[in-house]
């Protein structure tokens, strides 16, 4: 099974500005100095192997949107986000026009930043495809029709060429689909979200985003070390600082590195992949809180080595 | 968990042993709530010792918040001294560093309470 992420920035889409592309080339050149990088290979080489990726790269400022690979028929999609749009390029350049589909969309909650990218979900202007949003919320559906209504879009929601289907699913409960055992948890934030684990070909993913831990809160940990327990892979919105998701943004709905590695090390899971970046934190910004977080993990761990990562756009893992 | 207290020159100083974490932070609480009840204006300060703690956690961290915050709206003085290497390091990945008053040694935080011992 693969994870591709297509969109990793929480609340808002950001791109990349002028001036932190010039940083990257300043780093990137006086690092050259004192090198004989004559060929394409050597400069290659330099690249990969001594930039760091918030140089070389970047995290990319798609919002929430993961797809997860099967190899099956009928394809995943963990929210809606603004990183729809290039998933839907991919899925045109991969199966054509000519070939009906089945996509399931699963989606955490219906904020703006989860559900932008739709409209703009290429598959939903191709006739015969199907769609099928399965959501926890009783206000899913209004959610992506209202977004497309006049005066805020061209296209009214009722005139996409797919079959589009709405899947109300009960949180707590497991359900079957399309070869996926999928469990939705509600989760604390304003209007409420839903983390989901699912459970495929021997492997875990859990995916929890636009959640806020109540630090102190015993039952709640429990509750979500047991929602994460040894999985593969948990994708945690790890947008705060601790101190600063307690505090100031206290009741924002997000939650913290810190906690994110804390409840995985409990849960025993295998890999904790930082998502939801703040739009407030350019690459390097990124860079550091990932490497701290290792440094956390490190200095806390207790008999079980987590994995951390951080997610960007473009990123493809293989559980 | 355990806590000792003492009286240095205008200063308490509470000391905590162990381990602040999911298992220890109730104890610590409940230790420390009588010497932030005292800290008001015009107290003596309250440093907290915290060169015998060796493990804190997020829950560890938040009841620190919650005895600053307290602390405040008595217009006491709250300062915490002598981090571990490892502890520091918690406050500065999670940011607390931000929020308290930290000096290196108990000591240092006495010179700063206007009075050494
Ligand atoms: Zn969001
Ligand atoms: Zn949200």
């Amino acid at each position: 099974m693969k994870v591709r992420f297509w969109g990793t920035r929480g609340s808002i889409p950001v791109a990349l500005t002028a001036p932190e592309i010039r940083r990257k080339l300043v780093v990137a050149l006086l690092g050259c100095v004192g090198r004989n990088l004559a060929t394409p290979e050597a400069i290659e080489r330099y690249i990969d192997e001594e930039l760091g990726f918030d140089v070389r790269g970047t995290f990319g400022g798609h919002s929430s949107c993961v797809e997860l690979d099967t190899g099956g028929a009928e394809h995943l999609i963990f929210d809606m986000g603004s990183g729809a749009r290039p998933l839907g390029q991919s899925f045109l350049q991969r199966h054509g026009t000519g070939a009906p589909q089945t996509y399931h969309i699963f989606m955490s909650h219906v904020h703006w930043d989860h559900i932008m990218g739709f409209p703009f979900f290429a598959p939903v202007y191709i006739q015969g495809n199907r769609i099928v949003i399965h959501g926890c919320h009783a206000v899913l559906e209004q959610a992506f029709r209202r977004q497309q209504a006049a005066p805020s879009f061209p296209v009214d929601f009722s005139q996409l060429a797919a079959t589009i289907e709405f899947d109300r699913l009960e949180p707590g409960k497991r359900h079957s689909i399309a070869g996926l055992t999928i469990t939705p948890k509600l989760q604390r934030h304003e209007g409420d979200s839903y983390g989901y684990r699912v459970e495929a070909q021997g492997k875990c993913l859990v995916y929890t985003t636009d959640s806020e831990h109540k630090v102190g809160d015993v039952d709640e940990r429990a509750a979500f070390i047991e929602f994460f327990r040894a999985a593969d892979l948990v994708i945690f919105d790890a947008m705060y600082a601790l101190a600063d998701a307690i505090s100031v943004k206290a009741d924002w709905g997000h939650s913290s590195n810190i906690v994110g590695v804390e409840l995985c090390q409990a849960a025993r899971v295998r890999c904790l992949c930082m998502y939801h970046h703040e739009p407030a934190y350019d690459d390097q910004r990124i860079a550091q809180v990932l490497q701290e977080t290792r440094r956390f993990e490190e200095i806390t761990r207790d008999g079980h080595r987590l994995e951390v990562i951080s997610a960007y756009d473009g990123l493809e893992l293989e559980l | 968990m355990q806590l000792t207290a003492s009286t240095r020159s205008a200063a308490v100083i509470v000391a905590p042993v162990g381990r602040i974490d999911h298992a220890g932070t109730e104890a610590f609480a409940t230790a420390l709530k009588p010497y932030l009840d005292r800290c008001r204006a015009g107290a003596d300060a309250l440093i907290i010792d915290m060169g015998g703690v060796d493990y804190i956690s997020s829950v560890g961290l938040r009841a620190l918040m919650v005895a600053a915050k307290q602390v405040e709206t008595q217009a006491g003085r709250i300062a915490l001294a002598a981090l571990s290497p490892m502890v520091r390091e918690v406050f500065e990945i999670s940011r607390f560093d931000l929020l308290f008053t930290i000096y290196g040694s108990v000591d240092e935080a006495l010179g700063d309470q206007g009075g050494r011992s």
